[in-house]
């Protein structure tokens, strides 16, 4: 897999989605990223990329989006 | 037991996330424009958030002796509908962003909020001491209500404050829903003492939950042992929190390591982390270990809260007096509730408790009349705080899913339920993730061949976790 491919399963299997529309996930805009999936996902984008996220980037994870951005600073490019 | 709002008139009671400050006194003026659309004492169902249109609802049902039953605002719009059916209340006190889901005429609204007059006038008779539904699991659409009374409701309070050591000068920061008992008892308790609430939906793992609380000045926060378990994850212990002065946890055992982790930090930061025991079955609270020895007793439950009693029971009914052997837990006080609603014919019952309360929990106690916790007698689980019984889900499963063998078993936040189709395996799942609104990674479902069963027909659970866990 590739980092994309990788960075997109985590989110289609955490919260159970589509592709198209895990791309478009907001932090509490499925019920299943509350704040209990919010865990799972980080916990799956840890084992994928096998880093430890920082404290403060989990409490920024707040969308896809800012999820690649994020994921940089790991010198992951997805 | 709301406490009289107009003794600490100029207080604050709250500040909200959008930094609207309210006093006791307006908090008072409020209650009574709402009380004035509700003539007489009737169901409502009131819809919670963690924000100011809810507590204003809460208060005014609670004063003016209008029977709230309370629910998560975002609930299923099908088990609302279902809930309205069973219970029929007079109003619903709702969101008004939400207010599409109820049919009913608006009579009122103000603070975010609509009061919805449903077609129904009385149509079930209340106790009169009933004064609150509460469900014992939190956000789920189960029709099974505790019935809390007045005096249910006083009586834990005084005792929470009295064991806490509450004053005005607190400022509870929320962090659990204000259907949720534990939610609740953190609003009734710091009401009564003329604090300050700071009201957010947010969670922990936000940064806007973290600037608000810092904004203003926290000096506590209650958490499950998921909420606990997240801080960890959070490095919890590397903030910088100068105005936190006290943690709460209850909602079901904490891992005992996480236990001692947090009141070693509790310790080294001079601040108080008070492990608690309780169910909405016992309004809010049973038991609690002291601050002071929360590290020496870690993994501890600690003893009953002030005016209650705690007892153990052995396998053939007789009191167990000798430490360190397990028996059932039972607790005394006149926090024990009413009984259950399951439908609205329920409503007009009265005491079944009598004040005895047996809890479904194993537990021992030690030398210095420390109890823990070892076990469960009855057949649940906590998920993320919030009781969810096994053999009631097997029920709610095999209604939905007949003609199909089904167990439910597993550990606290994570229920495993086995069935013998596998075609069934993703609906149950997305089945019971509906039905309890609780988040899927709660669900594990497997199919198996067969479930092991004694010669009797009875499933052996042990066996069928050891075989497949």
């Amino acid at each position: 897999m590739t980092n994309e491919e990788k960075y997109i399963h985590a989110f289609t299997t955490t919260f159970e989605v589509g592709e198209e529309e895990a791309k478009t996930l907001q932090f509490q805009g499925i019920p299943a990223w509350d704040s209990v999936g919010h865990v799972s996902l980080i916990a799956a984008l840890e084992e994928a990329f096998d880093i430890v996220l920082d404290p403060d980037d989990i409490l920024d994870l707040s969308s896809f989006e800012k999820g690649r951005e994020i994921l940089a600073k790991y010198n992951i490019t997805v | 037991m709301m406490g009289d709002f107009h003794k600490y008139a100029d207080h604050l009671a709250v500040i909200d996330d959008s930094e609207r400050q309210v006093t006791y006194a307006e908090l008072e003026g409020f209650t009574q424009t709402l009380a004035r659309h509700i003539p007489r004492r009737c169901l409502v169902f009131c819809l919670c958030q963690n924000t100011l249109g809810s507590l204003i609802g809460y208060t005014t049902f609670l004063k003016n002796r209008i029977v709230a039953l309370m629910l998560d605002a975002h609930l299923d719009k099908t088990l609302l509908a279902q809930l309205r059916e069973r219970y029929r209340p007079d109003y619903v006190w709702i969101p008004g962003s939400l207010k599409e889901k109820v049919k009913g005429s608006e009579v009122f609204s103000d603070w975010g909020y609509s009061l919805i007059k449903t077609p129904d006038h009385h149509v079930y008779p209340l106790f009169e001491d009933l004064a609150l539904l509460l469900t014992t699991s939190g956000s789920t659409g189960s029709p099974k209500f505790v019935r809390q009374s007045y005096k249910n409701i006083e009586s834990n309070t005084a005792s929470i404050v009295n064991y806490l050591h509450l004053t005005e000068s607190e400022r509870p920061v929320t962090t659990l829903p204000m259907n949720y008992t534990f939610g609740l008892s953190v609003i009734n308790t710091h009401l009564a003492v003329g604090a300050t609430l700071l009201l957010t939906d947010k969670t922990v793992i936000q940064r806007d939950f973290w600037d608000f609380m810092n904004k203003h000045g926290a000096t506590s926060f209650s958490g499950v042992p998921y909420t606990y378990e997240m801080l960890n994850k959070l490095l919890f212990f590397r903030r910088k929190l100068p105005t936190l002065r006290t943690m709460t946890q209850a909602g079901g055992k904490l891992l005992p390591e996480l236990h001692r982790k947090f009141a070693e930090y509790a310790r080294q930061s001079g601040k108080n982390f008070v492990v608690m025991y309780g169910s909405a079955e016992a309004t809010a609270r049973m038991g609690y270990l002291s601050p002071e020895i929360s590290l020496e007793k870690w993994g501890c439950m600690g003893k009953a809260i002030p005016g209650g009693r705690f007892s153990l029971v052995d396998g053939e009914g007789k009191i167990i007096t000798e430490p360190g052997v397990v028996g059932e837990l039972f607790y005394e006080g006149d926090n024990v509730t009413l009984g259950y609603a399951l439908c609205g014919e329920d409503l007009v019952k009265g005491d079944e408790n009598h004040g005895c309360l047996a809890t479904g929990d194993m537990a021992k106690v030690d030398e210095d009349g420390i109890y823990t916790i070892v076990g469960r007698k009855k057949r649940f689980l906590k998920i993320f705080g919030n009781r969810v019984g096994l053999d009631e889900t097997e029920r709610l499963i095999k209604t939905n899913f007949p003609d199909m063998e089904c167990a439910c078993a597993g550990k606290d936040d994570e229920m495993r339920v086995y069935v013998t189709e596998k075609e069934k395996c993703v609906p149950i799942r997305t089945f019971l993730v509906q039905k309890t609104g609780l988040n899927p990674v709660a669900f594990r479902v497997t199919c198996v061949e067969s479930l092991p069963k004694n010669e009797a027909g009875k499933i052996l659970y042990k066996k069928l976790e050891e075989m497949y866990a």
